[in-house]
């Protein structure tokens, strides 16, 4: 199953998305929240060092995809995948896709088994999703 | 004193100190550079990601090779900057420490391919990045321009390229004043972000033009 990792700049954020998505999928992907700085509780920001742990700790063999909120979530998701070994970088993704709904529709998907490619897509999509 | 025509580990050891008092001397100014178009925390970030910086080479030999040395710094800058500065100078320092690796002697020919790895870096990460569009590559790409002439005309000194490349950076940096910012959270204001110099590039210079003191100060 494609493992989910979670950016935002708070880390109550992506805790929270993680909390939202994990009920809706009953626990069965992996899902990994990424958030803040580590030398400063109080300090919003992103790490790309932390973000390369969760992606590790979720790493499956069907590969990984990352959400982020913006900016530098997503340049932190970059660097991250610089400082992984190449063959392993070919099986991770990075979504443009909005964060709460692309990690629910991610986690829907990743948990019906389906493969990086079609989670990806489907994370991307969310975006059209009509709330009215 | 005769003239240095290479930087050493020792050297480069010591400039990310002198990095960290210039950062502190223009904190203020950064952050109010940033306050004008971004989220007025440009100074402490970097203040903060070169107090670790330095922090951590306390633990480090400065006779290592200089790619220890930047990767040290690289590492810090990842975990403590938090905005976008932070990956995006992690990524700088990070592609120039894997140009030196096992290296402990840094030529005007390596300095040139440390700064064209580095500015590479930063491009991809943040995707594409080109110059005039606001950003830390307007002040290092004219930069390397000026290293990268230097490092094949024997007539001129490291110190001399060295000068040349941060006035460039300079000129980079003030051309970033009429330019509507393309990257980052200044892009969000579109036209009103002209006017302003963006911090991103103001700190690049003033790194650029540390190494160039440095050298100017130790060749006396």
């Amino acid at each position: 199953m494609v493992g989910i990792v979670i950016i935002s700049h708070s880390k109550k954020l992506a805790e929270g998305v993680k909390e939202l998505v994990e009920q809706m999928v009953k626990g069965d992907v992996k899902i990994e929240a990424v958030g803040g700085v580590a030398v400063d509780p109080n300090a919003l920001g992103t790490d790309p060092i932390r973000v390369k742990e969760a992606i590790m700790k979720v790493m499956d063999e069907q590969g990984v995809l990352i959400l982020g909120d913006f900016g530098s979530a997503i340049l932190s998701a970059r660097v991250a995948l610089n400082m992984i070994p190449p063959e392993i970088r070919s099986k991770i993704a990075i979504a443009n896709a909005p964060l709460v709904e692309g990690a629910f529709v991610a986690a829907v998907e990743a948990s019906t088994g389906e493969n990086l490619e079609t989670v990806k897509k489907a994370a991307e999509e969310a975006r059209n999703l009509r709330k009215l | 004193m005769g003239t240095k025509e290479v930087l050493t580990s020792e050297d480069f050891y010591e400039i990310i100190f002198r990095i960290l008092d210039v950062m502190k001397e223009n904190e203020k100014y950064l952050t109010d550079l940033d306050a004008a178009i971004g989220d007025a925390d440009h100074g402490i970030n970097m203040v903060r990601g070169f107090t670790l910086a330095t922090e951590r080479l306390k633990n480090v030999n400065p006779a290592s090779d200089v790619g220890t040395i930047l990767n040290t710094v690289a590492m810090a800058l990842l975990e403590t900057v938090g905005g976008a500065a932070g990956p995006l100078y992690g990524m700088w320092f990070m592609n120039m420490a894997q140009v030196t690796m096992g290296k402990s002697e840094v030529d005007k020919k390596l300095l040139a391919e440390m700064l064209e790895m580095g500015l590479k870096g930063v491009q991809d990460i943040g995707g594409g990045t080109q110059p005039g569009e606001k950003t830390m590559v307007d002040a290092i790409h004219p930069a390397l321009q000026e290293l990268k002439k230097a490092a094949n005309d024997p007539s001129i000194s490291l110190l001399e390229a060295l000068e040349k490349a941060a006035k460039a950076a300079e000129e980079g940096m003030k051309a970033t004043i009429p330019m509507i910012a393309k990257r980052g959270r200044a892009s969000y204001l579109g036209e009103r972000s002209r006017g302003h110099q963006d911090p991103g590039a103001t700190s690049s210079y003033l790194i650029i033009k540390t190494i160039y003191d440095y050298l100017k100060e130790k060749q006396g």
